[in-house]
């Protein structure tokens, strides 16, 4: 009885797998319904389904796999041509066989599931009129006479009863003649007979004698030669293994790597030479042990988009929508339990584009846009985290309706909105019972859904957030750590006290010292200018409940959270560290402020900082505080950072457009050389160049052109010029991941409008053109030069 | 005569024992991370091999004042309802075997937050043992006062 579970067992899981392709080739068949291939391959799966069930006795299973291979081999056989509505009834088919394997996977057995009223429709197809298809094909009467055709079923079964119980077709080459039989591309009398004569001498090949003879179609044939040529089996070059297993290793190589960062430490108090190049070793082996051990728990994103297809076109179909999916990236890869984590939300997110996002199709011609919405998934790493985007080309966020809503709901006051930056508006979304849906669909808009997201999403450390353009569209963006149990992280005192802040929250860390930098009140709530825009504060000590200290010589964190930006104060940042998250006591969950705790180098417990609810937390108190940072925003109107985008070679360089003087094209040969430099002249003056392309190693191809655009800063009556190759646009800086830049000649890296963007460094750019700029040596400079 | 196994304890100076199979170990421990916010009756949280384990100051849960956790204090570690929890004491004292005629409900007399915590009283050589009701004793969402 045991090895019949594990039979079970084994069938569970290949069926499962087999039900996920199925579901996938019947939607791609619905767009190539000529595909005989597509065909086959589902005729063969169902086929495989059926004979295994049989094995079992699994009678059930058995039938409707049975009245699904019936209909999909008139359609093989071109009796009746493949249409959406057969399409709909063969998935309702496989979604009736998966009903009956989690009915036997739960509770052992198949009694519960209705398959009756599945095999009416699928008969019914079968039996609908297929405009002038011959009637040739058996069309069993309806109930009666299909369940007389059963017999027939066990008849062939018994007749391929010859080959050993179904086995997975890989693990041996089978005969053509069987082949052919199994595929039902032949009958096995005429393969017996096609045997016999070669038995008797005829030396043609098998497949020749039934082409020859009419009885099977060439490409019945091909397939099944093709199939026969032996495949790599899985079996070689890959093993299941428990999950359970990979998980007790991963969490063992996460003590590894605490015992390792404590190891590390005293060895580098201690300072013995050897001793620290052995630690280092260790370092190194354990860091190479964690990346190998959290590869077997990844898996390709493509594993959850897989049953995307299938929910569009129900879904498109439902509502009447033509909806076409893309999908990019399917091959990024996360690890399987955020894998899980991230589903449901992916599939709202899905369900959401098609249900709200696209427009109808005369909406969409009455817009001048084709009638077909394009949907499309993309995933990509990008920093320490995957990126999983969800575009659609539909209407976009209506911001005004969204901004009307919030204030309708509470969440907002109207004298708030003029002042509000567009993304914190469309941010609102994801505020509990918010939906702007005009109608409550069956499918989404039951204000249950955006914030749902956002707290499955935040739960596993990642982020969410929507960008919409009238009209154009909207993207929404997931922000997913590669693994959850192991996080990046900073680490930050406050009050004698050390506390994890996930990295993928914060987006860049300013130093006060009082002077240049410095804290100011907007009536008692603090705030900081960053880059002329004023920052609210949040000063974690007071928000702990802490000792409040000072505002001098401490650091804020510029972070973000559900779509706002706030800076954190902390006393200081230590340094950035991989932490293995452990989950928290469930008597600390109702305080809310930590998302889990950490073992740090030295041996202590760390809290890690749950940003988000840190950022709703204060915000609640300081709402009333608020209002005057909103107002003195407004007063210093056109204050928001806006870059200039640039394209340098294959990158997108963005310039702060408050440094940018004019933007220019020379014509090519109006460059001249000064020693070693570029100069043009301009407005009288000479004007040094500096090629960005140079200067940032972007050796691309330079483009040919009779002009080169230029970006010219003034300062002080000087003059330099950047040549780019193109200026690509102007953007808001409306920052969500930024990272501090590796390379020389870039302050950071910043997705500005869905792309990474490299910010420059303007100073040093202008250095590199003219080293004297910021002196006063210029006019003796080019005079020597 | 059935009897049962008791891992004892003092708290200002009162002898109190939780049954055996109830301690997972007993420790002391010297660096506690506080939790700010956390309800008065959490000491902190410790490492224990890699594991994340909340302490419970019993002072608090008994209406003393917290526990100063300067230096090391001992730990009574509790297997708890799925994860660990850890008891701070004053001092760790025997195991001792206890048949039940020893045992008592608590006096009358015995009132406050004690009271809630005590399912009984153990009748020792010259000395009283409150044996604590170890969910109560690790609930620190009690109301304390």
């Amino acid at each position: 009885m045991e090895d019949m579970g594990e039979i079970v067992g084994e069938f569970l899981m290949e069926s499962h797998e087999n039900l996920d392709q199925i579901d996938r080739d019947l939607v791609s068949l619905e767009q190539e319904p000529g595909s005989r291939d597509l065909i086959s391959r589902i005729f063969r799966a169902i086929h495989t389904i059926k004979g295994t069930s049989g094995f079992l006795a699994f009678s059930r299973l058995e039938k409707l796999a049975h009245a699904g291979e019936s209909l999909l081999s008139r359609l093989r056989d071109g009796v009746q041509p493949v249409t959406p509505d057969t399409i709909t009834v063969l998935l309702l088919c496989i979604d009736g066989v998966r009903a009956i394997l989690s009915s036997i996977e739960e509770n052992g057995s198949e009694a519960e599931v209705d398959i009756e009223t599945m095999i009416v429709k699928i008969q019914a197809q079968m039996n609908a009129p297929t405009d002038g298809a011959p009637a040739a094909a058996p069309a069993p009467a309806p109930n009666p006479a299909f369940e007389a055709e059963e017999p027939v079923s066990v008849e062939q079964e018994a007749e391929a009863v010859v080959r050993p119980a179904p086995e997975p077709v890989e693990e041996q080459r089978q005969p053509l003649g069987q082949m052919l039989v199994d595929a039902g591309a032949a009958e096995s009398t005429d393969v017996a007979s096609a045997l016999q004569q070669q038995i008797e001498g005829d030396e043609r090949k098998l497949g020749t004698i039934l082409l020859e003879e009419g009885k099977t179609q060439p490409a019945a044939v091909n397939e099944a030669l093709q199939s026969q040529t032996p495949k790599r089996s899985i079996a070689d070059s890959a093993i299941r293994v428990d999950v359970e297993l990979l998980d007790t290793l991963l969490n063992m190589v996460g003590e590894l790597v605490l015992a390792r960062n404590q190891l590390v430490r005293g060895v580098m108090e201690i300072g013995d030479s050897g001793l620290v190049r052995s630690a280092q070793r260790l370092g190194m082996i354990t860091s190479e042990l964690q990346e190998g051990i959290m590869k077997t728990r990844m898996q390709p994103i493509e594993h959850i988009w897989s049953k995307l297809p299938r929910v569009v076109r129900d879904l498109s179909n439902s509502l009447g929508k033509q909806v076409q999916l893309v999908m990019q990236g399917k091959e990024t890869e996360l690890d399987r339990s955020l894998l899980e984590a991230v589903k449901d939300p992916l599939t709202h997110l899905v369900r959401n584009a098609v249900d709200h996002g696209i427009e109808d199709p005369d909406k969409r011609t009455a817009a001048g846009k084709g009638t077909e919405g394009t949907l499309t998934l993309r995933a990509y790493h990008e920093g320490g985290h995957v990126a999983v985007e969800v575009a659609d080309d539909g209407a976009g966020l209506n911001i005004e309706r969204i901004a009307q809503k919030a204030v309708e709901k509470g969440l907002l006051r109207p004298e708030q909105v003029p002042n509000m930056d567009r993304r914190d508006i469309m941010a609102m979304v994801f505020q509990p019972g918010f939906s702007t849906a005009a109608k409550v669909t069956n499918v989404s808009g039951r204000g249950v859904g955006m914030d749902v997201v956002k707290t499955n999403i935040e739960n596993i450390g990642g982020a969410v957030s929507v960008d919409s353009t009238p009209g154009e569209g909207t993207v929404w963006r997931l922000t997913i750590p590669l693994t959850l149990a192991i996080i990046q992280a900073l680490t930050v005192d406050c009050a004698d006290q050390r506390y994890v802040v996930p990295q993928v929250a914060v987006l860049e860390l300013v130093f006060i010292d009082g002077n240049t930098t410095k804290v100011e009140y907007a009536s008692g709530a603090p705030v900081y200018r960053l880059r002329g825009k004023l920052l609210p504060l949040v000063r974690l000590d007071r928000a702990l409940g802490l000792e409040v200290g000072g505002d001098q010589g401490v650091y804020i964190m510029v972070l973000q959270a559900d779509g706002r930006r706030f800076g954190l104060v902390v006393d200081r940042v230590l340094n950035t560290e991989e932490v293995v998250v452990k989950a928290l006591n469930t008597r600390f969950k109702d305080i809310g402020l930590y998302a889990g705790a950490t073992i740090l180098g030295d041996g202590k417990v760390g809290l890690i900082l749950d940003v988000s609810s840190l950022a709703r937390r204060s915000h609640l108190a300081v709402d009333s505080e608020r209002e005057n940072v909103v107002d003195k925003r407004g007063s210093g109107s056109g204050s928001t950072e806006r870059l200039l985008v640039t394209a340098v070679g294959e990158r997108r360089v963005a310039i702060p457009l408050d440094t940018v003087t004019r933007l220019e094209e020379f014509p090519r040969d109006r460059i001249e050389h000064a020693g070693s430099r570029e100069v043009v002249q301009y407005r009288g003056q000479i004007l040094p160049l500096v090629r960005l392309s140079h200067l940032l190693g972007a050796y691309g191809e330079e483009l040919e052109g009779d002009t080169v655009s230029v970006v010219v800063y003034s300062e002080g009556g000087k003059s330099v010029a950047l040549v780019v190759d193109r200026i690509v646009d102007i953007a808001e800086n409306s920052t969500t991941a930024r990272r501090d830049a590796e390379e020389d000649g870039l302050v950071g890296t910043a997705v500005i409008q869905q792309r990474v963007t490299e910010l420059l460094d303007v100073r040093r750019a202008i250095l590199a053109a003219d080293p004297n700029f910021y002196s006063d040596s210029m006019d003796d400079m080019l005079v020597e030069a | 005569m059935a009897s049962r196994q008791f891992a004892t304890f003092e708290v200002d100076g009162q002898l109190f024992g939780v049954e055996v199979h109830t301690v997972q170990e007993v420790l002391s421990y010297n660096e506690y991370t506080p939790v700010p916010l956390a309800p008065q009756a959490v000491g902190g949280l410790f490492n224990l091999r890699g594991q994340v384990i909340a302490a419970v100051d019993l002072r608090v849960q008994l209406g003393l004042p917290r526990q100063a956790l300067k230096g090391p204090v001992m730990n009574v570690i509790l297997r708890g309802d799925g994860e660990p929890v850890s008891l701070l004491v004053d001092k760790i004292g025997e195991v001792v075997d206890l048949d039940d005629e020893r045992f008592e409900p608590p006096p009358d007399t015995l009132s406050g937050p004690t009271r809630e915590l005590v399912v009984g009283t153990f009748k020792l050589d010259g000395r009283l043992m409150l044996a604590l009701d170890v969910i109560q004793a690790v609930d620190t969402y009690r109301a304390t006062n």
